[in-house]
């Protein structure tokens, strides 16, 4: 994964609550074996508004999205952050998240911050008007003369900050990991099956 | 700390190989069930790295969301093609990556094959106290047998095919309790919607939520199930059902549960498995199960969810302008009017099936209610889909399949089918579906498609009437 350290530009103002994955992308564009090319897909319905964010050109090619309550929320399909990415947005500042739809942004260094209510409203309304700049160094998101900072967890923010990679990470414990079979397989035999 | 733990709390711990300062855990793994949607790329990226599957026997894999539902097999027992190309290939990509790394795999046309969520539990395979993950939200479901099952994307499948593991922050604990005996017409479906409807669809972010209470210490295991598999639905991570004689009975003798002795030894754990007399939740939200009625959604979110006697709320009721105008949306997509009584709601589709509604007890009941009656003229869709091989053949030697038919509604093969519209089985735009499903989002059953969520009796009782009804009204003798 690619390291990211800083966001800057225009911002989606969604501003909706539960914007679910299948909102994001619908269920039938999953059937790609690939993780590119989705673009086209991503919030269909609600490109099919008039007068819709994403087909305005003021924000069109965004780097960042606005939105309310419980973003992600649904299917776990992490063909939404593909297409999101594919979209060219690189961050989302949100109300609240969806526990799997966080993680998944994470895995492919997508920056998910939460704010306050009354922060996002200000967001909202500042995304009509100007750019917006997030450092995930500092953990501020500054618009205009304002700054608010965001709380990050530590593990995500090195990783994402260092683009790493959390499985050649975690292979670096396989000796705990070893053990801990051991261990299984002798309080739990049942645990192993067959092949 | 009191000491005192949470069943979550439990098996999270009994899973943990390494604990960073921070929180942050790497939780190993138990069951890693996979199907054909959010595999390829992991498997892929395996392949990329020269990296192979550490536990293939932990490992399932089962193909589902694709499927058609229609016979895989023609007359001379030749396997039938698949029409989409994009799902075909996705398939055959799970067909060759489970030998390629040395992964069981029930194929489309062996008797095992089902949705992943039914079959996990079916074949002994979800076991309680296991932490058991599938790139697939509703994995949620398989708490219903006590276990840690919770959905994960497919960076985190190849994370786990990888290292049997996965880095994990534990979540917060949330008891929903639901205490009484369930009303007449009322089942485990209902107290979920209901549940939700007045939880709401983000309150379960960041927790894991355990059921407790006399009404889930007294339902079937089928039942908990449901109930689990919804969890997700409420924003939860997972939610788990303590395990209790009743999970013993119904995993006794299945084919990947323990044997003999070390079926004995899997007991006495699973019993010590039980939340501890005097532990905290963070959250707690409590039920009576008697004050629940058969209940439907009506808008496009579970926020959105009335008793089948209510009607379609009116946004201009509501305080909060974003919540307002959520409403408003919701019913313009469904076509409805704010005040319109539930039960004048005409549907064209029925769908009885799907992760949540599939399994031997939902056709069961939907039979009982369809049982010498037919669906009314203007259904045009009306589908059965067992949830796995093993439900369908039960249900055949049960008769379930010709009380359907007769009734005029069509018996298929085991799929994820019109849950979620991969597969041929779609709701035509701006048409309404009657759905067991788990999902109301705009665009869930096909582009356009107007999903109500309820049980399978109620699911019946509509194909019956032609419009959402009262299966109440509709229950015993002809």
């Amino acid at each position: 994964m690619k390291p990211v350290k800083e966001v800057f530009g225009r911002a989606y103002p969604l501003g909706r609550d539960n914007v679910d994955t299948d909102i994001i992308l619908p269920g039938r564009f999953l059937k790609t074996i690939t993780r590119s090319g989705l673009a086209s897909a991503a919030f269909e319905s609600i490109r099919a508004e008039p007068g819709n964010i994403f087909e305005n050109p003021v924000w069109k090619g965004a780097p960042i999205v606005i939105a309310g309550q419980n973003f992600g929320c649904g299917s776990s399909r992490e063909h939404a952050v593909w297409a999101m990415m594919d979209l060219g947005i690189l961050a989302v500042i949100a109300e609240s998240y969806s526990d799997i739809f966080s993680g998944n942004a994470f895995k492919n260094g997508m920056v998910t911050i939460t704010q306050p209510r009354h922060n996002i409203v200000r967001l909202l309304d500042w995304a009509q008007v100007g750019a917006i700049a997030i450092s995930l160094l500092s953990q501020t998101i500054t618009f205009g003369d304002e700054n608010v900072e965001f709380h990050v967890d530590p593990f995500r923010k090195e990783c994402l900050l260092k683009g790493l990679d959390e499985i050649g990470l975690t292979l670096g414990f396989d000796a705990d990991i070893t053990a801990f079979e051991q261990d299984l397989s002798q309080r739990q035999p049942w645990i192993a099956l067959p092949l | 700390m009191s000491g005192l733990r949470t069943l979550y709390e439990k098996i999270w711990d009994s899973h943990v190989v390494h604990r960073r300062d921070d929180g942050t855990c790497l939780l190993y793994i138990d069951r890693h069930l996979i199907h054909e949607v959010t595999s390829a790329q992991a498997f892929d990226g395996l392949r990329a790295n020269g990296r192979s599957v550490r536990r293939p026997d932990l490992t399932l894999a089962v193909p589902d969301h694709n499927l058609p539902t229609t016979p895989r097999v023609d007359g001379s027992g030749a396997r039938m093609t698949i029409a989409d190309m994009d799902s075909a290939a996705q398939l055959e990509a799970l067909e060759r990556n489970a030998p390629e790394f040395g992964i069981r795999y029930f194929g489309a046309t062996a008797p095992e094959q089902g949705i992943v969520h039914v079959v996990g539990p079916e074949q002994g395979f979800s076991l309680p106290g296991t932490t058991i993950v599938c790139g697939d939200s509703h994995t949620s479901a398989h708490g219903g047998i006590g276990a840690l099952a919770f959905g994960i994307g497919t960076s985190e499948v190849e994370h786990v095919l990888a290292t049997q593991t996965l880095q994990l922050t534990p979540s917060k604990t949330m008891e929903v309790r639901i205490d009484g005996s369930l009303g007449y017409g009322v089942t485990p479906k209902d107290i979920i919607l209901a549940v939700i409807g007045r939880m709401g669809a983000g309150a379960g972010t960041g927790h894991v939520i355990e059921y407790t209470g006399s009404t889930c210490r007294s339902m079937s295991v089928e039942g908990r199930l449901t109930i689990a598999n919804m969890s997700i639905e409420a924003g939860a991570r997972a939610g788990v059902f303590a395990p209790d004689e009743t999970t013993f009975a119904y995993l006794k003798g299945r084919r990947f549960a323990p044997k003999g002795a070390d079926w004995e030894r899997a007991v006495s754990a699973w019993c010590a498995l039980a939340t501890d007399a005097g532990a905290s939740y963070d959250k707690v939200e409590i039920f009576d199960a008697g004050a629940i009625a058969p209940t439907v959604t009506w808008g496009t979110s579970l926020d959105d969810v009335v008793p089948i006697t209510g009607c379609v709320p009116d946004p201009e009721s509501m305080a909060d302008p974003a919540r307002r105008e959520s409403m408003r949306k919701a019913i313009g997509y469904m076509g409805l009017a704010a005040g319109q009584r539930m039960q004048d709601i005409a549907v064209q589709n029925i769908f009885i099936g799907s992760c949540t509604n599939s399994r031997i007890e939902d056709l069961r009941a939907a039979a009982q209610v369809v049982r010498g009656r037919h669906i009314a003229p203007e259904i045009r869709q009306a589908i059965v889909v067992p949830g796995s091989g093993l439900v369908k053949r039960q249900a055949e030697a049960e008769g379930l399949d010709l009380i359907f038919i007769e009734a005029g509604l069509e018996w298929r093969e085991p799929g994820c089918s019109m849950c979620l519209a991969m597969n041929p089985d779609k709701v035509p735009p701006g048409e309404r579906c009657a759905s067991t499903s788990n999902r109301n989002f705009v665009g869930r059953q096909g582009p356009g498609s107007r999903t109500h969520l309820m049980s399978p009796i109620m699911a019946a009782a509509a194909a019956v009437t032609g419009r959402l009804a009262d299966v109440r009204d509709w229950m015993g003798v002809v």
